[in-house]
């Protein structure tokens, strides 16, 4: 309740909005504005943690996204593993727990919404901090649209922590508002930077709400920004040193102390010894002093300064003391409950990485940095380039804006800038290890226990690339990808190696530059949005009527209608029945079809098919099979001749995109020079497949002026005309061996055409059936499906469809396949039917296999029941399966093997009687 | 809340004993019996096998950048042997048996975890296909089961099985010695034995160039000069292409980004890895507890190492449908790698047009799975100057002869 590390004033929270929240059990307040690490050391509480590894004890030790040790589980208002207590905004009713290493999902839904957008601009900043909000105000001053984008709650970035020049901030801010072609965009972290200036950012909305988030707003987004220049002000962090007992709760990095008192109010400890290798450790110590803190010694590892090192740490759950040891050796404990560290500022070169920039070592910096030899449109400003004078960021940040404004074709004027004071002090001193103390409590990556001496023996083994002893270690492996140990591990491994830091190099930086949730990526692609669900125009008659669907590529097609009780088995036995006997219809809209138009779409078709196209007559129709390179059938379809330069080509369902990619594919990079247009018209044609002996009535009786005849109407011919009162074309093909039609109307005229045909078939028992009926019936003909009883690897003779391959033609996709010697060579798999003996229903997938001595000879492809045959029946690859036919070979099926008889793939009016009716 | 101090490590926090030497780092030698051009998984199996199996130990492996660091050090190390065809269920297998016994035989912790594979299917016909891959699987000897959806859930309870999801799970193959090993310790496992039996592992070594003269390959080009060999291996994964035309050869090879990502530490939540087409996805836990996942292929060509985002966001897409409860996981990682895919998707492993110069490439997706395999049989074929039984199939010539083997189009099952 009391929060006795809170400062009596001061800070950037929200006294008079007090909020409680519990962590590992207990209750605790904090305040607006607080994080949950603030609230809880406001509180007293920096041990959050035990390791992962050596289970130590381990206290908060960072004020942002770096921080290593302060990873909690959220448990309540829904759980979410390991967030960074240092960037959990505070909210009412916050429930945590402090976790070993191991986050924990939740076991119910998450009832949370997500989504995503995409942005363009001209300017994109990517950091709040001065140096962004510089660069962002100049660029904003050009017309310019501009985006800037700020992971923190409010914007500021080091200005917060420091407390320094806030007015300023609050003025930008507010200029930047109220600019028309200006986004600010904070709680939003830029995670990703893809080739062309592509940024990619994650936007908390609804998080720090708590349970008061509105269900309806998407709790992250994810924006995708398509930039023409950015700028990168993302500053740096702070890094540690490695010395012994650097991981005890209460050491803490300098410029997180600092931010703590400034930006939240709280006191980190009461008493401090602060170690450095530059002056910023300074500005935290006089700042911790003016709160209350007593500074009770500084240990500046700089040349030139008094010697003292800390040689150890004590105190287990908590510093109590720190052992200072001088160059000649002399050792003094010091009382003290905070270690304020700082070993340096690395530049967060994460985002430039990812953009493909290099970071290369600066010995003066005792960093990494970007080159700046970018490839992509991007300036870094500010501590992200390794600047870290608040009046050199402020004048990088501006510079910044005016180029990148400029690149993109914008004119900037000059903005205010605060009054800062001239740059002056001593350089930094690149520090890696302390002398002496054991190596085994030298930690240089704390959330994965990583300690000099692991270092060492991962050099000892050989080791000589920073990736290696990053895999051998797992440093910065962990959570914060290295963010604070990343670089301390490379000084302390070119030490072991005696190499350069800078030869050795930092390992890869990959996005995410911070975690990123599943479901934040997965946005609204989820569910039924996950891949688009296609339904024709009959869909609601279809559903209305009871149908079972199938998913047929993206589309639902109806699988069969079962009427009271019936199963799949009977249901399609009846509906077989009736396709055979008297007349049945399907929806068959879903079939691919792609409307060709050209000079040349005749030639174009000759080499996509097998067989000849170009010398169909308008007004007829062929079947055509279309085979990959490696002449192996790829699709197949009927192609219509509507005119002497325009055809339409139908595919199968599944594979229709499939095919226009194909087809463009070709046009577009083998024969460009062919003057052909593809258009898919599948959604514009609805079809209705009308099947059996009685079709010719039906549709005389709703085509009146239509010649149905036998002689009037040929096989494999089509006519535009009415039906139902609608224009249509009819179509005479038969995939099932009946007499048949097909008749396309307009999408919107579906509904119209089915229930005409549903009245006019009554008489005759009419029955609608689905894709099983259909695979059945043409399976009793010997059709074969491809992508069923083809797998790629069957070319048109293997299928018997070797009439179908054109020897005249110059060449098409697949002939020069057809003479290698394995592609030519006899005893191939061949589609053949098969009887089983004693009648069984064989599992489509079930492999045959010859008499004792066993060979494998292929697989069943397509098992039905057939009223027509009174029997099982089922198609098969087999080698050399034309040959075999008549014999007998063996089915494996889960219990041993079933005899079957081999025979012809037609197993069903194999004169073609009934195709006339 | 937080443990007491001091206590055991949390599951998955300890290190595995490594031990303390891996290996020398020598200057390479004027010259070498063989030269193995990689030093991923597979080279450096090759070079363990040739000075195993055969004896040869003048060997060096050459890697332009640290050992293992290509691919090896990028998939997602799903091992399974459950392929369609006789002869890449032949070479899987076999490599299947070798994994079980490799910790044993390289004396190092690889942290190999038999956890069974779990196939999913999402269709009428991926049903028939993977019914027809159980078949096949059984009569080539490897274990195979077609299971029913409930069946999935009782060995991984975290799939969403519901009807109402858009590509419902109809089933799945299951292969229970299937499973995943820790790749860099594999990896470092052969590079230790290969360097102990006297084998040169250098690194920083990029081969710029094949030194042939009539015909036949003598040596190689190198940033740290010119190295002669009486035979070179190619084994260079996703650059084989480039490599194998300084000697004029033409390999039917295309090179595409292909990344994966990892999860933060989890608690235990998923027991076995699930792989699936349709709603594409292939997940695994590893023993750290992040989760492990692989994105789909990025179309476009390339050497960079770089994928797109959006195939990361459809990646996490078909996680959240087949696993609801990773919603609130965090993605900590992600990268690519450049994998090598040849027109039918299976390897070539075998002779070249140049003598003594022999091709180990296009394993695409997948190849992780067969180091141990390839390495024994590709080492066979270098010491012999012919194929192995096993590995005859994966010539070059199949693409004149046409004798492909097709796993893309007939089991449309990758890695
Ligand atoms: C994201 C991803 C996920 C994957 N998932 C799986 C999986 O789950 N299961 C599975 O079985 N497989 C998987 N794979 C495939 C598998 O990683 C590869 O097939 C396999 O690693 C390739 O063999 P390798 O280990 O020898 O390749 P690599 O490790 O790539 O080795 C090739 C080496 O050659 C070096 N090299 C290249 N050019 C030269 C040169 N000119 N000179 C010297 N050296 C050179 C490279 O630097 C590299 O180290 C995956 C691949 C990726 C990218």
């Amino acid at each position: 309740m009391s929060q006795e590390f809170r400062t009596a004033q001061g800070g950037l929270v929200d006294r008079g909005t007090p909020l409680s929240f519990r962590f590992d059990g207990r209750e605790y307040q904090g305040f607006r504005g607080d994080t949950l690490a603030s609230a809880l050391l406001a509180n007293g509480v920096l041990r959050v943690a035990d390791s992962l590894r050596l289970g130590r004890p381990r206290g908060i030790f960072a004020a942002g996204i770096e921080e290593p040790n302060a990873i909690v589980q959220i448990e309540e208002p829904f759980p979410e593993p390991m967030l960074t207590a240092t960037t959990v905004e505070l909210y009412d009713g916050l429930v945590a727990r402090s976790l070993r290493g191991h986050g924990r999902l939740a076991d119910r839904p998450d009832p949370a919404r997500y989504d995503s957008t995409h942005a363009h601009c001209d300017v994109l900043v990517i950091g709040g901090g001065p140096a962004g909000l510089a660069a962002a105000a100049t660029a904003a001053s050009s017309g310019a649209r501009v985006i800037l984008l700020d992971d923190q709650p409010r914007l500021g970035g080091s200005l917060l922590g420091a407390g320094e020049h806030l007015d300023w901030v609050d003025t930008v801010a507010a200029g930047l508002a109220a600019a028309d072609e200006t986004r600010v965009l904070t709680r939003t972290t830029a995670f990703g930077y893809y080739d062309d200036n592509h940024v990619v950012a994650v936007e908390r909305r609804t998080n720090h709400l708590g349970a008061l988030a509105p269900a309806h707003l998407s709790r992250e987004r994810v924006w995708r920004i398509r930039a023409r220049q950015v700028v990168l002000a993302t500053g740096a962090h702070e890094r540690s040193l490695a010395f012994a007992d650097n991981d005890r709760p209460g050491v803490m990095l300098a410029g997180a102390a600092r931010t703590y008192v400034n930006r939240y109010g709280v006191l980190p400890g009461r008493r401090a010894v602060v170690l450095t290798t530059n002056d910023s450790a300074y500005a935290a110590a006089r700042d911790l002093a003016a709160a209350g803190v007593e500074i009770a010694a500084i240990a500046d590892l700089r040349p030139g300064a008094d010697g003292w090192t800390v040689a150890r740490v004590h105190g287990e759950e908590r510093v109590s003391a720190v052992v200072l040891r001088n160059e000649d050796g002399t050792e003094r404990e010091v009382d003290a409950d905070l270690l304020l560290v700082s070993g340096g500022w690395n530049p967060v070169g994460a985002l430039y990485s990812q953009a493909g920039g290099r970071l290369a070592y600066d010995p003066e910096l005792g960093a990494f940095r970007p080159d700046g030899n970018c490839r992509q449109a991007l300036l870094v400003a500010g501590a992200a380039g390794g600047s870290y004078d608040i009046g050199v960021c402020l004048a990088e940040g501006a510079a910044a804006g005016e180029r990148a404004a400029d690149a993109a074709g914008f004119t900037a004027r000059a903005i205010v800038l605060p009054e800062t004071l001239d740059p002056a002090g001593t350089p930094p001193a690149a520090v890696w290890t302390l002398p002496g103390g054991d190596a085994a409590t030298q930690f240089v990556d704390l959330q994965r226990d990583v300690t000099v001496a692991d270092l060492a023996r991962a050099t000892g083994t050989g080791m000589r690339s920073a990736e290696h002893v990053k895999r051998y270690t797992t440093a910065g492996t962990a959570h914060d990808q290295g963010k604070t140990g990343g670089t301390l591990t490379s000084g302390v491994v070119a030490e072991l190696l005696g190499v350069e830091v800078g030869a050795l190099g930092t390992t890869t930086f990959r996005p995410p530059y911070a975690p990123v949730s599943f479901a934040a990526l997965a946005g609204r692609d989820r569910g039924l949005l996950f891949d688009p669900v296609r339904v024709t125009a009959l869909h609601g008659w279809h559903v209305s009527r009871g149908a079972l669907f199938e998913n047929v590529g993206q589309w639902k097609r109806p699988w069969y209608y079962p009427r009271d009780g019936e199963d799949l088995s009977a249901a399609v036995l009846r509906e077989c029945r009736a396709a055979r006997e008297g007349v049945a219809m399907m929806d068959a809209s879903t079939l691919g079809k792609i409307d060709v138009q050209g000079p040349d779409a005749g030639e174009f078709l000759d080499r996509l098919y097998t067989n000849l196209i170009s010398t169909l007559k308008p007004g007829a129709i062929r079947y055509g099979v279309m085979c990959r390179p490696d002449g192996m059938v790829f699709d197949d379809g009927t192609v219509i001749r509507l005119a002497e330069e325009r055809f339409l080509v139908t595919t199968t369902t599944g594979n229709a995109a499939a095919v226009l990619d194909w087809v463009e594919e070709w046009l577009q990079t083998e024969w460009p020079q062919l003057r052909v247009r593809c258009t898919s018209v599948t959604e514009q044609w609805a079809t209705v497949a009308l099947v059996g002996p009685r079709s010719r009535e039906v549709l005389a009786a709703v085509a009146p002026g239509l010649d149905v005849s036998r002689a009037g109407f040929g096989f494999m011919t089509w006519r535009d005309t009415e039906v139902a009162g609608l224009r249509a074309r009819v179509c005479r093909i038969s995939f099932s061996g009946e007499l048949a039609y097909e008749i396309n109307v307009s999408w919107w005229d579906a509904l119209a055409l089915w229930e005409a045909l549903i009245e006019a078939g009554s008489a005759h028992g009419i029955t609608p059936y689905g894709t099983e009926t259909m695979h059945v019936l043409r399976a009793e003909k010997g059709y074969p499906i491809i992508g069923q009883d083809t797998d790629g690897t069957v070319t048109p003779h293997d299928l018997g469809l070797g009439w179908a391959v054109s020897k005249k033609k110059a060449d098409f996709i697949g002939k020069r396949s057809f003479s290698r010697t394995d592609t030519a060579r006899p005893g191939r798999k061949q589609l053949v039917g098969l009887l089983p003996d004693g009648g069984e229903l064989l599992p489509e997938g079930a492999h045959l296999v010859t008499g004792a001595p066993q060979r494998v000879l292929g697989h069943v492809t397509s098992s039905y029941r057939s009223a027509a045959l009174g029997r099982t029946f089922a198609l098969a690859l087999i080698s050399g399966g034309r040959d075999l036919i008549g014999q007998t070979v063996w089915a494996t099926l889960d219990d041993g093997l079933a005899p079957v008889t081999v025979t012809g793939s037609v197993l069903y009016d194999p004169e073609g009687t009934r195709r006339d009716g | 809340m937080a443990g007491p101090v001091g206590s055991r490590p949390a599951p998955g926090g300890d290190l595995p004993e490594h031990p303390d030497r891996l290996w020398r780092n020598p200057e390479p030698k004027a010259s070498y019996d063989v030269i193995v051009v990689g030093g991923g998984g597979h080279g450096l199996a090759t070079a363990y096998y040739l000075a195993k199996n055969h004896g040869i130990t003048d060997v060096a492996v050459l890697e332009r950048g640290w050992l293992a660091g290509g691919n090896m050090a990028r998939n997602t190390t799903i091992i399974r042997s459950n392929y369609l065809w006789d002869e890449s269920a032949g070479i899987y297998e076999h490599s299947l048996k070798l994994w079980e016994s490799l910790e044993q035989e390289l004396d190092y912790p690889i942290l190999f975890s038999q956890r069974g594979v779990l196939n999913l299917a999402h269709s009428l016909q991926d049903v028939r296909d993977s019914v027809r891959r159980v078949h096949a699987n059984r009569l080539n000897g490897v274990d195979a089961e077609w299971l029913d959806p409930s069946q999935v859930r009782e060995i991984c309870p975290i799939v969403n099985i519901s009807p109402d999801v858009r590509y419902p799970v109809h089933g799945a193959t299951y292969q229970p010695r299937a499973g995943i090993a820790k790749h860099d310790y594999v990896a470092w496992g052969y590079a230790r034995a290969a360097d102990a039996l006297g084998v040169d592992l250098i690194q920083n070594c990029e081969v710029q160039g094949l030194r042939v003269s009539n015909g036949r390959v003598t040596g190689v080009h190198t940033n740290l000069g010119d190295i002669g060999a009486g035979k070179v291996a190619l084994s260079a994964a996703g650059h084989t292409s480039v490599v194998a035309a300084t000697a004029g050869i033409d390999l039917p090879l295309q090179s595409h980004p292909l990344q994966a990502l990892v999860s933060e530490l989890l608690e235990p939540v998923h027991p076995t890895v699930v792989m699936s087409n349709a709603v594409h996805v292939y997940v695994s836990q590893a023993h750290k507890g992040e989760l492990v996942m692989g994105a789909g292929i990025d179309t476009w060509n390339g050497y960079g190492q770089r994928g797109a985002f959006h195939i990361i966001e459809r990646q996490m897409s078909a996680a959240l449908e087949l696993f609801p409860v990773f919603a609130r996981a965090h993605v900590l990682r992600t990268w690519g790698g450049i994998v090598d895919v040849t027109p039918d998707a299976s390897p070539i492993v075998g002779l070249s047009p140049v003598e003594n110069l022999y091709l180990n490439c296009g394993w695409g997706t997948g190849g992780f799975k067969a180091t141990p395999g390839v390495g024994w049989c590709y080492a066979h074929t270098v010491a012999h100057g012919e194929p192995h039984p096993l590995n005859a199939p994966f010539s070059l010539e199949r693409f004149v002869t046409g004798a492909l083997v097709d796993e893309h189009g007939a089991a449309a099952v990758a890695h």
